[in-house]
């Protein structure tokens, strides 16, 4: 009746999870309750879980990723608190049972469940915006793909007390992920809530690309697009290319465990090079998708904090259409040490350097955007420069491990390790930090704490170097990656460092919960009420904070780069005044709840499969097939904004003032 | 190589510690991995430091507060300007990737070592959770201990029975995988006598943190003096004892007095038939015990 599934899988011997569950349970139950008794669930029914409002969408993306942010730190921590004690004979207070559960639950959730939703949640919110749009170009869809990337989120928290996560690294390499070596439902948990997410990534991704390259307002040619539309229209387009890869590879890997096919095992035929080659296409262009949006956050948030255009807006152009094309010709780098011969080690190790030229054009871009400027050090601009700091020390050990014979010796130590932080966390982390400090008084009509995200940043700075330079050394002393303990003392004073480092981090983000409170809290007095908080370029601050549904009623007119900047020029009041007489009407999306639905019945499908009920396996995708259909046959899907509905939101824009 | 570790990165850490893995290399392999990471690195620093520099001088000079700074806010594009960023790091990595392409051949792990001996021949076989180290031609093994007479080169064949492993001694230099049904090749050296760590550098498995080896490099006369002391030992590598042995768990060091001919290439044979002795499943409920 319950497939595998019994009293059994409860890990109720071991009290981490369980307590983790616990409190976990506790926190979701009270605010259920407290949206209960205030009466908010209409509220957030409509506006929230059925909206189909880019914007909306965006938040919640962003909220999703910085909830998950702290289970994944929280793996971190344990993680540098086991190493700190298990030296010499030690073996710390983790098992390897569990400690390879949760090196591989970190990888997996920060980078399919915070970097992944953060980078998309951005996108979501800004893209639309700055392109003059009313919203994305499929908004139902665009919410079916939040949800069901809060789906994977789901299941993938449900392993922690239900059953156990894969304990085979983020990249459940075979044969170790096969069931021969893996039989527990651990690498099923993996697969599923990557399939079920990555459906939505890829959704999210046509979702965009279209956008970028049907809605711009009228006059803004591809030359004269922002340069964050440009580096997310790169990202997308390589989540189209790279994520049907994943979804394939993770298909045959699921026929072996399911179906008793040989695509990666050891017998039959079977060739696990074959899945370490296909999840590397897909998983070297996943490390440009992430950081390219983040190239696009740090090019608006210099030229901003500069008071002038973006050097070398063709160049940046360029660079970031390179990096889209190069980024599939590399994968094999991550694997120099399975035996190919000189010459494909040399052409990819080659390949591999040849990114560095568009990217060190990037810093040098930024560098000549300051030059000359206005630079004004606000905390998104601490984060920009912060990053080409550290950054370009990430780029240059990169581009060491790019050396074949280098990697023969440092590939999957530490070194490695350092290595990758160095660019998520210094690349990828700071531009997703300052685009949530930058677009936030966008997104809800007040400003963060500075002093506060100040602080933010630089524990985030010096606990990033205090973490991960000790690493740099330890994967040159010879430390190799995914131990659960090691035999030689003189590393621990380093692994010790590394874990006053993560503590450091730990502050930080205890610090983002308090400013997020504070800011709250004092936002009478952080209202931004001119929508254009900090001097900006591009059309996102031609709109009130927090913006209309419709973000535009009237679509801007754009004669050049930087449209807003020009307006500004020109002049404002002439600006908003033709946007008052032209309105005409227009249709909106209506709230819709397929999305949630669908990814609902998802969750059920993927957890009955994980654990092979097969009957609610079957009511599973009868329920998602109908959801779809209802969908299909719905007729009435907008509403009309009529001029008095803009009329209206204009007045009471100016009574709150 | 000592005095140049100051080069790299953060390098307060390194201070304080012996030199280990790559930064104190022990063979020609290693000494030319080290020497290209420091040449590499060092040729790097000549941009990034600069770059660094400019970032925080250009933030800083330029802050809003600072009235001698003159504004150029059209400065938007300056041809001269272009060409110098993008000619700055093809040049570099067009040098970069010379030494890297042309390491890549010199360096290649299958490559043979030149020397007027010829090479020590093993064949290295990764199981749940040990080494299992073959010399063919002197018909004995060892299990987590490789003993390789120093100064001469040795050359390896590896496969794996089962899950994918890595062989690494960061001293020697170059690590190369291990996979169930093929064999890979890789070729090192010890200049000096000594005791060098050995391990797998590629994650298989709950027991793969106890997965180490010592590589003990001897003088040539006592390696002869080993070899026939091995070979007076009483145990057998025959399938059975090979099946025993396969059996996931962790080993200590240990020697077979002989083996059964043509193992390692039995071993590549079946396993990719699937006939292989069974691992014994992991089953579910058995995991936490292991």
């Amino acid at each position: 009746m319950l497939g595998r599934l019994s009293w059994d899988s409860i890990p109720w011997s071991e009290p981490i999870p369980l307590i983790t569950a616990a409190v976990v349970g506790m926190v979701i139950g009270a605010v259920l309750l407290l949206v209960l008794v205030k009466g908010w669930m209409p509220y957030l029914w409509r506006d929230w879980i059925t909206s189909t409002d880019h914007k909306r969408i965006g938040i919640l993306y962003c909220g999703l990723a910085l909830v998950m942010l702290v289970r994944g730190f929280a793996d971190a921590i344990m993680m540098r608190a086991q190493l700190a004690l298990a030296s010499g004979g030690a073996q710390g207070y983790l098992p390897p049972d569990h400690y390879n559960q949760i090196f591989s639950a970190h990888g997996t959730i920060m980078i399919f469940f915070v970097a992944m939703p953060f980078v998309v949640g951005l996108m979501n919110f800004v893209v639309p915006l700055q392109l003059g749009a009313r919203d994305v170009a499929f908004p139902v869809l665009n919410a079916v793909s939040f949800w069901l990337t809060a789906a994977g989120v789901l299941l993938i928290n449900a392993s922690l007390v239900i059953g156990e996560f894969a304990r085979t690294g983020w990249l459940a390499y075979p044969p170790l992920s096969e069931t021969q070596f893996s039989p527990g439902v651990g690498v099923d948990y993996y697969l599923w809530s990557l399939q079920i997410s990555g459906v939505g990534t890829l959704l999210s991704g046509i979702n965009l690309v279209t956008t970028i390259l049907k809605l711009r307002a009228p006059g803004m040619s591809y030359s004269r697009m922002p340069v964050f539309c440009w580096t997310a229209l790169a990202s997308n387009l390589l989540i189209v290319a790279a994520f049907p890869v994943l979804t394939a590879t993770f298909t045959m890997l699921l026929l072996d465990r399911y179906c008793g096919f040989h695509f990666f095992t050891t017998d039959g035929g079977g060739n696990a090079m074959m899945y370490i080659n296909l999840i590397w296409i897909w998983g070297h262009p996943e490390v440009y998708i992430l950081i390219l949006p983040a190239f696009g956050v740090f090019s608006e948030v210099i030229a901003t904090f500069s008071g002038k255009p973006l050097f070398g807006y063709r160049s940046m152009v360029a660079a970031t259409m390179a990096i889209c094309v190069l980024s599939f010709m590399v994968w094999l780098h991550h694997f120099f040490t399975m035996g190919a011969n000189a010459d494909v080690n040399g052409f990819f190790g080659v390949m591999t350097m040849i990114i560095a030229v568009p990217t060190g054009v990037k810093v040098f871009n930024w560098l000549f955007t300051m030059y000359g400027g206005t630079v004004r050090f606000t905390v998104p601009m601490l984060w920009s420069i912060g990053f080409i700091v550290t950054f370009v020390l990430g780029g240059a050990t990169g581009v060491l491990l790019a050396i074949p014979p280098v990697d023969f010796v440092l590939h999957n130590s530490l070194f490695l390790i350092a290595h990758f932080h160095n660019t998520a966390i210094g690349g990828v982390l700071f531009g997703l930090m300052a685009g949530y400090t930058y677009w936030f008084p966008k997104a809800f009509g007040f400003r963060l704490h500075e002093g506060l995200g100040k602080a933010v940043f630089w524990c985030w700075l010096i606990g990033f170097y205090l973490a991960f330079m000790p690493l740099y050394a330890l994967g040159l002393m010879g430390a190799t990656r995914r131990m659960q303990h090691y035999d030689d003392a003189s590393w621990q004073p380093l692994m010790f460092a590394a874990f006053l480092g993560a503590m450091m981090i730990l502050v930080g983000i205890v610090l983002t919960a308090v400013q997020l409170y504070v800011s709250i809290r004092q936002r009478a007095q952080r209202r931004d009420l001119t929508g254009d908080p900090w001097g900006g370029r591009t059309l996102e601050w031609s709109t009130p904070s927090p913006p209309p549904a419709w973000n535009f009623a009237v679509p801007p007119q754009v004669s050049g780069l930087d449209a807003y900047w020009r307006m500004k020029k020109r002049s404002r009041e002439e600006v908003s005044m033709t946007s008052m007489t032209e309105a005409r009407p227009f249709h909106m999306p209506k709230p819709n709840d397929t999305g949630f639905f669908l990814a609902f019945f998802a969750v059920v499908t993927g957890f009955s499969l994980i654990w092979h009920i097969w009957w609610l396996v079957g009511c599973g995708v009868i329920a998602c097939v109908s959801v779809g259909l209802r969908q299909a046959w719905r007729t009435e899907t907008e509403v009309e904004i009529g001029p008095d509905v803009v009329a209206a939101f204009q007045a009471g824009r100016e009574v709150s003032a | 190589m000592r005095s140049r570790s100051a080069i790299p990165l953060l390098l307060l850490p390194l201070a304080s510690c012996k030199g280990q893995g790559l930064l104190d290399p022990q063979g020609p392999i290693a000494k030319a991995e080290a020497l290209l990471l420091w040449d590499a690195t060092a040729i790097m620093l000549t941009v990034i430091v600069p770059v660094i520099a400019a970032t925080l001088g250009f933030a800083l000079w330029f802050r809003s507060g600072n009235a001698r700074a003159k504004r150029r806010p059209d400065f938007i594009y300056s041809g001269a300007v272009e060409m110098v960023v993008w000619s700055i790091p093809i040049l570099i990595i067009g040098f970069l990737g010379g030494i890297a392409w042309i390491g890549s051949h010199e360096l290649d792990p299958a490559k043979p070592i030149p020397a007027e001996a010829a090479p020590i021949e093993v064949e290295v076989v990764s199981l749940d959770w040990k080494w299992l180290f073959i010399y063919p031609r002197e018909g004995v093994a060892t299990v987590n201990e490789l003993v390789v007479p120093a100064g001469m080169p040795v050359k390896m064949r590896l496969t794996s029975q089962g899950v994918m492993n890595s062989l690494l001694v960061p001293q020697l230099g170059s690590q190369i995988y291990t996979m169930s049904g093929m064999a890979t090749a890789l070729n090192l050296k010890a200049d000096r006598p000594g005791s060098y760590a050995g391990f797998s550098a590629q994650f298989s498995g709950d027991g793969f943190s106890d997965m180490r080896f010592n590589l003990r490099a001897v003088p040539p006369a006592e390696y002869s003096r080993w070899i026939a002391q091995a070979r007076v030992g009483g145990r057998k590598l025959d399938p059975t004892a090979y099946a025993t042995l396969a059996k996931p768990g962790k080993a200590e060091a240990g020697m077979y007095a002989w083996v059964a001919p043509g193992l390692f290439d039995t071993i590549i044979a079946n396993s990719s038939k699937g006939s292989m002795p069974p691992m014994s499943p992991h089953d579910p409920e058995d995991h936490h015990a292991r």
